[in-house]
């Protein structure tokens, strides 16, 4: 009897910290399952996906922050080299505080793939595949805007900082916010991007290791921005924290 | 014999000795940091006579500043202007080249280097995230004037964006000197909107992959060599411009208004001609250009291509002060009177069939004014105003209606020397006019009816009578 109390009372704690929490882990859209034509991809194969479920708005400062304050290891102070180069957290003034009140709402951002796969693998969740996230990219916006126009537009604007808030501009269709126009996001595999530094020697890459994207050889080589997707991501190595780079979660459909 | 014998090996060891020393590759000495400049500045000459290590520190950054009067654009910069600093750089010199990408900049660059030998000339060794830098080393091989530019995907939208400049290799002796060097680098802009259009602009991949740029330009901006901004020299002294294309679609055809040439180092390249008006600097490539300044003046760097130097912006400026050569060129030393031979009626001859006289003063007054109009119109203008100061008016003259002897006289034997017309003196030339009695008459007949004056009327009677009896 005892002992069954004990558990109990840890379940309905765990509830509670769960209920309390505003966002945490909360609020997911679930993509059917489809398939689709990379648009910036060499071999112009179809692409499978099963269903998955997605956040809605990438992770946000206020959600960083609670996740920080259950894992100390991944703290500003704290977190080890081989997982983060010197600009983690940089704008965040102290370990458990990020700054402007303001900031609470826009992406958290400077944070290293491993720290993203952490906070993502600490919900249960994943970072999204390349596949999986250029499917949810490719969906129309609800205010009828074109896509390549939201892109190019946040490509032609100055850095902004601080960051606007997460759900600023309009959702797309399946009702996911900021895939286009306020950040870049990790994916799991980044690194299976390859527009290299001499992008346009890629159409010789070995199409067997790579997807590799090029110019010359792309589906549609009118979709410059997903070239720019391309490039950025290529650009990239795990440990890296950069300005306008952050990140938000998927998780299987069981 | 045995002193020849002696001799040979000596000379044969003399000549690999030279052979060697020839072919012996400099030695590297010592190492710098590169001075790099924002155009039309260039850095200074290389006075150096041996190779060294060169360390080059460029970042890239993207930026919002001006194209035009009320017109921003976002340009991804080599250095944060647009053309990218100037890199100099001497033949043999080993290059460490480190390229910054800032923090806030939202995409990877790199930067290919005409200048490089090697993959990507650059390219695959400088590709940089934002707020990371990459570091990459090349040896100088070839002299030239050679233009660099970023080459991540998608290329032409990253030249597009402002990202080129120009890296001169020096050759071992350097170039001859000269008084002033400038840096001067052209390239298009493609907006959404039209030139002009206010605001700030987003990039138009459609106009550009049409190749229909909306602006073109020298330095990055319309206007950047204009004005206060203008490039200043002195007369006598010699000017070297550094001339680069960064496209990305057009071919520029470099002309200064009112300067030749004297030497074009073509394409950047060794090759020298001399005497060139105009030259060609293709996309991605270079000229330098070399001329005297012999006398005063604005002169005017244009792309021959002549729209987009007056509809485009493709305009730039050379101040020159000192003393002017009135020989080289004296300006305008005279503004005269044309007087084509027999003014402007010629007669056709007998076989012109005659008009009937007019029989009504309204129909003669009517013929008159066709007269007037293609006849008097010219100097005495269209409401008989004249031109103050050269060509007495005919409205209200009290010349014309004192005395229809004399102004009957004027048209056919014409006028010269100093006359009074309502107060003022003029001293000018009027032609004998090649009309008949009758025309005359009928143009002395409107211009008495009109602007106010004295309604006299004139006969061909009248007209002959003072055609027989000389001037009056």
């Amino acid at each position: 009897m005892k002992h069954l109390k004990k558990s109990a009372c840890k379940v309905i704690l765990i509830l509670g910290m769960l209920m309390s929490l505003p966002g945490w882990g909360a609020d997911m859209i679930l993509i059917p399952a489809g398939s689709f034509r990379m648009p910036a991809l060499l071999d112009k194969t179809v692409h499978k996906v099963s269903a998955f479920y997605i956040d809605r708005n990438p992770v946000t400062n206020a959600e960083y922050l609670e996740f920080v304050k259950t894992h100390p290891e991944w703290r500003k102070s704290k977190v080890k080299k081989i997982f983060s180069d010197n600009n983690y957290l940089e704008y965040w003034q102290e370990d458990l505080n990020f700054g402007e009140a303001s900031m609470a709402s826009s992406p958290v951002v400077r944070i290293s793939w491993y720290a993203a796969r952490a906070y993502c693998d600490s919900l249960g969740k994943r970072l999204a595949s390349i596949d999986e996230w250029e499917y949810v990219g490719l969906v129309p916006y609800k205010d009828k805007k074109d896509l390549k126009s939201v892109i190019l537009e946040w490509y032609g604007k100055s850095a902004e900082w601080p960051l606007p808030a997460v759900r600023s501009g309009a959702s797309n269709n399946d009702g996911v916010y900021d895939m286009h126009g306020l950040i870049w996001e990790w994916v799991e595999d980044f690194n299976s991007s390859m527009v290299t530094g001499e992008s346009r020697a890629d159409v010789a890459l070995d199409r067997n290791l790579f997807c590799g994207g090029g110019a010359a050889s792309a589906a549609d080589p009118a979709d410059y921005a997903a070239f720019m997707r391309y490039a950025f991501r290529s650009s990239l190595q795990a440990k890296y924290t950069v300005r306008n780079l952050g990140f938000r979660c998927v998780k299987n459909k069981e | 014999m045995k002193y020849s014998i002696v001799k040979k090996p000596l000379a044969v060891l003399a000549a690999c000795l030279l052979a060697v020393v020839a072919n012996a590759e400099e030695k590297i000495k010592g190492e710098e940091v590169a001075v790099l400049t924002d155009a039309p500045e260039v850095p200074p000459p290389i006075t150096r006579k041996y190779p060294t290590k060169v360390i080059v520190n460029l970042e890239t950054k993207e930026v919002k500043m001006r194209l035009a009067d009320g017109v921003d654009y976002t340009f991804w910069t080599f250095g944060g202007k647009v053309p990218g600093k100037f890199i100099r750089i001497r033949e043999g010199d080993h290059v460490q080249f480190h390229l910054h990408n800032h923090p806030s900049s939202k995409l990877p660059h790199n930067i290919d280097l005409h200048a490089v030998t090697g993959q990507g000339g650059g390219a695959e060794g400088s590709f940089t995230a934002p707020g990371h830098s990459s570091t990459f080393n090349f040896k100088a091989l070839n002299p030239g004037l050679y233009v660099y530019h970023c080459a991540t995907a998608p290329v032409g939208m990253h030249i597009a964006n402002g990202m080129y400049g120009l890296i001169l290799v020096e050759p071992k002796e350097g170039l001859p000197k000269v008084d002033r060097e400038f840096y001067v680098m052209q390239s298009e802009f493609y907006t959404k909107g039209k030139y002009g259009a206010a605001g700030l602009q987003p990039f138009s991949m459609t106009k550009a992959v049409e190749e229909k740029p909306d602006y073109v330009v020298f330095n990055g901006n319309v206007g950047a060599l204009v004005g206060d901004k203008a490039m200043k020299a002195k007369t006598g002294e010699t000017v070297r411009l550094f001339v680069g294309n960064g496209g990305p679609n057009l071919v520029s055809s470099f002309h200064v208004i009112g300067e030749i040439f004297d030497k074009v180092y073509v394409e950047g390249g060794k090759l020298v001609n001399e005497n060139v008006q105009t030259t060609l600097i293709p996309a991605g490539g270079s000229a330098i250009v070399d001329f005297k300044l012999q006398t005063t003046g604005t002169f005017i760097l244009v792309d021959h291509s002549i729209f987009r130097a007056f509809n485009k912006g493709a305009l730039g400026m050379i101040k020159v002060e000192g003393d002017a050569d009135k020989e080289v060129y004296s300006g305008k030393t005279e503004d005269g009177i044309y007087l084509p031979e027999g003014g402007v009626i010629q007669e056709v001859g007998d076989g012109a069939p005659k008009l009937i006289p007019a029989k009504t003063i309204e129909e003669s007054i009517v013929r008159g004014k066709r007269i007037f109009e293609s006849s008097c119109f010219a100097c005495h203008q269209a409401n008989g105003q004249g031109v103050p100061g050269a060509f007495p008016p005919l409205a209200k003259s009290d010349f014309l209606n004192n005395n229809k002897d004399k102004a009957i006289s004027a048209v056919v034997h014409g006028l010269e020397g100093k006359i009074t017309v309502n107060g003022k003196e003029y001293n000018s030339i009027m032609p004998a006019q090649v009309l008949s009695d009758e025309e005359a008459a009928n143009v002395l007949n409107y211009v008495y009816s009109a602007w106010g004056n004295s309604k006299k009327k004139v006969t061909p009677e009248e007209v002959k009578a003072i055609r027989a009896s000389g001037k009056k």
